[in-house]
């Protein structure tokens, strides 16, 4: 009898230390994923970049060129799509945390939440029907707008959250002070949350710099410089895609160039997110 | 004394009871809402209340303002789901339900068939959700449980930078290293080892199903470990501490918090299979793009997502238009469903443990 | 008021702004792209230099580049973007007017032509050769093939490498033991619609079961987007065959099939062999330049080769813009030639220039001839 027990006890025991070690080898060979992504695009990117890379704009093949214009392009379809995604996606927030009940809300909340997990192609090809085809022209404001529907889901979200951590004893005082509600949240509500909300203003931006698929068939892309907003325009992404799949090892060597570019600037933006928002987590 | 285990078993039971009870039984989230503060609530839609409720306009007009940018939400959605409805009227009315199970994608001849982007969707996620899930809760496990929060918090930092990868650049590396890798080193194997299997039969190209369902596991799997992350940590800790008083060991602990959060975790891989339905670009550039059902995991397949991808700029054809902008609806109308599904599993489980639920 | 802060001041202010640019410009985006392209119309005013936006075939993109290119530096006040999407997209963006001209390999088929909102010309630039192209360890010699041996291949009906059809134009060839594995274009194509003309010229059943298509549904393989999708799956992967633009398979050193022609004879795809196409059929040239010069007679002909064609409208809507494409087709069609050759294309014979000639002469804007206008 006391065997047994001692038995079963050591199988669970060995048990728990394997299933222990099992999971510590998920964490260590996720990681590892990620490293060896990483590496490989470091390893591959740092062989063609170099300035006259980063600054010059595409040539015919064998000619050399570079990725100016799609970084360029990327950051201005970056500013496009804040101007106007984060007011709307920040205004929708401060509602739903603020005013966030009934049914009208709860619906919004809903899609929200939902809306964030719509394939980007789908919003693509909505902003064609919408904006590419009664203008005719395929345009970085058609891009802006594309990355900006993508944008106000994970910005209201964020923002609604944020707010929520607010406490509410603030407000109260602020209204016990005679404060019209206006006032208690732009003054007081939006201050406490600010920077949680800079945070996901932040990861959104990073989130949809990554984005390819909704621009296919808006900003379509370019082989210039362009500054003009009813033009199409290039970004890192589209550049990317059109290399990768080129037979061109010439232009293999800049996809991978070009995807370090972009993997810098999503990778500092997270770890600068996660450095200012450090002791909250 | 004897028999240990089977009193934990009954532990995991009556816990479970009463964590799902206190959650059915929880009146309200415990964030109060200020609404209420201001007595704003109003149970039946009433604008003016709505809009100035405190009787002071400058109140009205900011509130209007929020209002009107929720609002403009909703419309969106609505236009999309509208544009898409009537610009795929035409293939609505010509194929109907028929839509869904034809087997041809044929422009020349304009039969439009959905079923093998269908298939080739259902199968990559399904693949990749049978290595995601296990992988996942693996390190979520890892991450609540076991690892000292020294470590913890780094290495959840690093998976989650997975999930900041562009979809493009997944693709850019499926193309040129992980497809080649498993066309060398995993494919022939599966195929010598459960060749007698239709799943590994035929050609070993790298470039097919298989390797569309790997990238996909790679890229949902920081997904799932976060929305599981936050379900783990939600159970109680005096729930651990039961387990661990009783004896349980580490692992037998970590099951009673498994139990507990189970809805949450089906939320988060049912939230991880609509992430991969909607995938595009990665998926794009390693499945191999043929409209056609094949057992073998193998062979080249489509997606939906993939095939508006590479269709949606040259269909010249009205018919040809419409059935790609339907296929579209479908991929919309499947992603909302799935997504909103796995947002309710995983609130049951987070709701009044405030904002650690993850908008994503 | 008491309460108010600088910092709540500031911040209010920060969301009235944000909230005001927001409205503007939700309102004004949609005004200034409406009101500044009536009709895909002056947008080349606003920064001095004409711009005009091409997008279509893959097939001659490594030319168009070149072209563009060259012609940049001799025009700096013309910037000509192209996009290589695919000839069915080149088709359906000049249809919507999203782009100022498409390029197609294939001709607009008369449907196609119907349902376009303005008469569109087709300007032949170059010739190009569709080849086979494929991707086996230990075989030296160039592979060769007849027509039906290659339907087969691509119906699915021969399977295996060494199989005995493929082995009877290849004696001596190691051909290996293993499977086929056919690539072909997932996205619409003027190098499938050549191809699959060819293969419904000399395959009654191709014709029967799959037809010619840009995009037809394929019996067998994989799909890869535009030449360059399909080029590199084939690099990528053993024992694949496939069919691309001969540029493509040159650039990247992949051998190319020698194809038995309507005379019997077995050709390599070159510039003089898709010359000598063309000169076989320039006789039979239609008054649209529309044609279909696949499997054509001729002893050294060979048999996959095409026009490929600029799209644009016979009345343009602007006429600066007009103008700076009426001027660029013109160069490319003579100046522009010169660059066809080292790109693996071949130039327009004469008198088909001759032809290209007068169908650029013909377009015009209010009525004007904008050629003529120089």
């Amino acid at each position: 009898m006391q065997a047994s027990v001692q038995t079963k006890d050591k199988r669970r025991r060995l048990t728990s230390a394997v299933m222990t070690t099992l999971t510590a080898a998920c964490a260590v060979f996720v990681v590892l994923v990620l490293v060896i992504i990483l590496g490989y695009i470091a390893l591959r990117g740092l062989g063609s970049l170099n300035l006259e890379f980063l600054i010059s704009a595409p040539k015919p093949v064998g000619e050399g060129g570079g990725i100016g214009n799609a970084i360029l392009g990327t950051l201005i379809l970056l500013l496009m799509a804040s101007v106007v995604g984060l007011p709307l996606g920040i205004a929708t927030g401060v509602y739903l945390a603020e005013f966030g009940e009934g049914r009208f809300a709860s619906l919004v909340r809903f899609v929200t939440d939902t809306l964030t997990g719509v394939p980007s192609i789908v919003v693509g090809v909505f902003v064609y029907t919408l904006i590419v085809l009664p203008l005719k022209q395929f345009s970085a404001m058609a891009g802006g707008a594309a990355l900006a529907l993508i944008m106000i889901p994970i910005v209201a979200r964020t923002t609604e959250e944020m707010i929520r951590l607010v406490p509410t004893s603030m407000r109260e005082g602020a209204l016990a002070l005679g404060a019209p509600q206006w006032r208690v949240t732009t003054g007081v509500v939006l201050p406490a949350a600010a920077s949680g909300i800079a945070t996901g203003a932040m990861l959104a931006i990073a989130r949809v710099s990554g984005e390819t698929a909704p621009l296919l068939f808006t900003a379509f892309g370019s082989r210039f410089f362009n500054f003009y907003l009813d033009q199409p325009i290039a970004s890192l992404t589209v550049q990317i895609y059109n290399y990768a799949i080129s037979p061109y090892d010439e232009w293999h060597a800049q996809a991978w160039a070009a995807t370090l570019v972009l993997m810098t600037l999503i990778l500092s933006i997270n770890i600068v997110v996660r450095f200012f928002t450090r002791k909250k987590f | 004394m004897i028999r240990i285990d089977s009193s934990i078993h009954l532990f995991i039971e009556s816990t479970n009871q009463c964590f799902n009870e206190s959650i059915l039984m929880k009146p309200s989230p415990v964030t109060p809402n200020p609404a209420t503060a201001y007595g704003a609530s109003a149970r039946r839609w009433n604008w003016r209340r709505a809009l100035a409720p405190t009787g002071n306009a400058g109140d009205a007009i900011f509130r209007g303002l929020l209002f009107l940018a929720a609002l403009l939400l909703l419309v969106i959605v609505g236009a999309m789901v509208g544009s898409m409805a009537s610009n795929s009227a035409l293939s609505l009315k010509r194929f109907g339900f028929g839509f869904l199970t034809g087997q041809t994608w044929n422009p020349v001849r304009d039969e439009f068939g959905a079923l093998p982007f269908i298939y080739g969707t259902v199968m990559s996620s399904l693949i990749a959700l049978f290595i995601a899930v296990p992988l996942s809760l693996g390190v979520a496990i890892f991450l609540v449980e076991q690892a000292p929060r020294r470590l913890a918090r780094p290495i959840a930092f690093l998976v989650e930078l997975l999930a900041a990868i562009p979809s493009v650049v997944y693709g850019l590396w499926g193309i040129f290293v992980l497809a080649p890798v498993l066309r060398e080193y995993v494919e022939p194997p599966l195929a010598r080892w459960l060749g007698w299997l239709p799943l590994f039969q035929g050609t070993v190209t790298g470039i097919g199903l298989l390797t569309g369902g790997v990238i996909l596991a790679i890229m949902i799997t920081p997904i799932i470990t976060a929305v599981v992350r936050d379900v783990l940590t939600a159970v109680p800790v005096s729930q651990r501490e039961a387990a661990l008083a009783l004896g349980a060991t580490k692992w037998e602990t970590t099951r009673v918090v498994l139990a507990n959060a189970a809805s949450g975790i089906a939320g988060a891989i049912i939230l991880g299979l609509g992430r991969a339905i909607g995938e595009t670009m990665a998926v794009t550039m390693v499945i191999g793009n043929r409209p056609k059902i094949s057992a073998s995991l193998f062979e080249p397949s489509y997606t939906i997502a993939s095939v508006i991808a590479n269709e949606f700029t040259e269909a010249t054809d009205d018919l040809y238009l419409s059935a790609l902008v339907e296929i579209g609806l479908i991929l919309f109308l499947v992603t909302f469903i799935v997504n909103g599904i796995a947002k309710l599993l995983v609130w049951s489980v987070t709701r009044g443990t405030s904002g650690t639920a993850r908008a994503t | 008021m008491s309460f108010s802060q600088k910092n709540s001041r500031a911040i209010s202010a920060l969301l009235c702004v944000a909230m005001l640019s927001l409205f503007l410009s939700g309102c004004s985006g949609e005004r200034v792209g409406g009101g500044a392209l009536p009709g895909g119309g002056n947008a080349g005013d606003s920064g001095g230099a004409i711009r005009l936006q091409g997008a279509g075939a893959t097939f001659p993109n490594p030319l168009y580049q070149k072209w563009l290119s060259e012609y940049g530096k001799l025009n700096p006040n013309v910037r000509i973007d192209y996009q290589s999407i695919g000839s069915g997209g080149g088709i359906k963006q000049i249809q919507a007017q999203t782009v100022d001209f498409g390029a197609s390999d294939a001709p607009m088929t008369d449907d196609e032509i119907r349902k376009s909102p303005g008469e569109l010309l087709h300007v032949p630039t170059v010739l190009g050769a569709v080849v086979l192209t494929y991707n086996l360890q230990g075989v030296e010699q160039p592979l060769k093939f007849s027509p039906e041996v290659i339907a087969d291949i691509f119906l699915g009906k021969i399977k295996r490498w060494d199989d005995a059809r493929i082995k009877a134009d290849n004696a001596g060839a190691s051909l290996p033991a293993a499977d086929i594995t056919v690539v072909h274009r997932s996205d619409g194509s003027g190098t499938t619609a050549v191809f699959t003309d060819y293969l419904s010229k000399v395959s009654p059943e191709w014709k029967e079961k799959v037809g010619a298509d840009k995009s037809p549904q394929w019996p067998t393989g994989q799909g890869g987007k535009g030449n360059e999708g399909v080029t590199g799956q084939i690099k990528q992967q053993p024992n694949t065959i496939g069919y691309v633009e001969l540029a493509y398979a040159v650039q990247n050193r992949l051998p190319v099939a020698h194809i038995k022609n309507s005379a019997g004879n077995f050709v390599e795809p070159s510039i003089d062999a898709v010359t000598a196409a063309a000169a076989a059929t320039t006789s039979s040239l239609p008054e649209d330049l529309r044609t279909s010069i696949t499997n054509p007679t001729g002893a050294d002909a060979y048999p996959i080769a095409s026009y490929t064609y600029i799209l644009a409208y016979k009345e343009q809507k602007d006429a600066a813009k007009g103008k700076a494409l009426v001027d660029f087709l013109w160069w490319g069609i003579h100046d522009g030639e010169r660059f066809a050759k080292d790109l693996q294309y071949a130039p327009l014979p004469a008198d088909v220039v001759k032809r290209a000639e007068a169908k650029i002469n013909s377009i015009t804007s209010g009525g004007k001839t904008l050629r003529a206008a120089q």
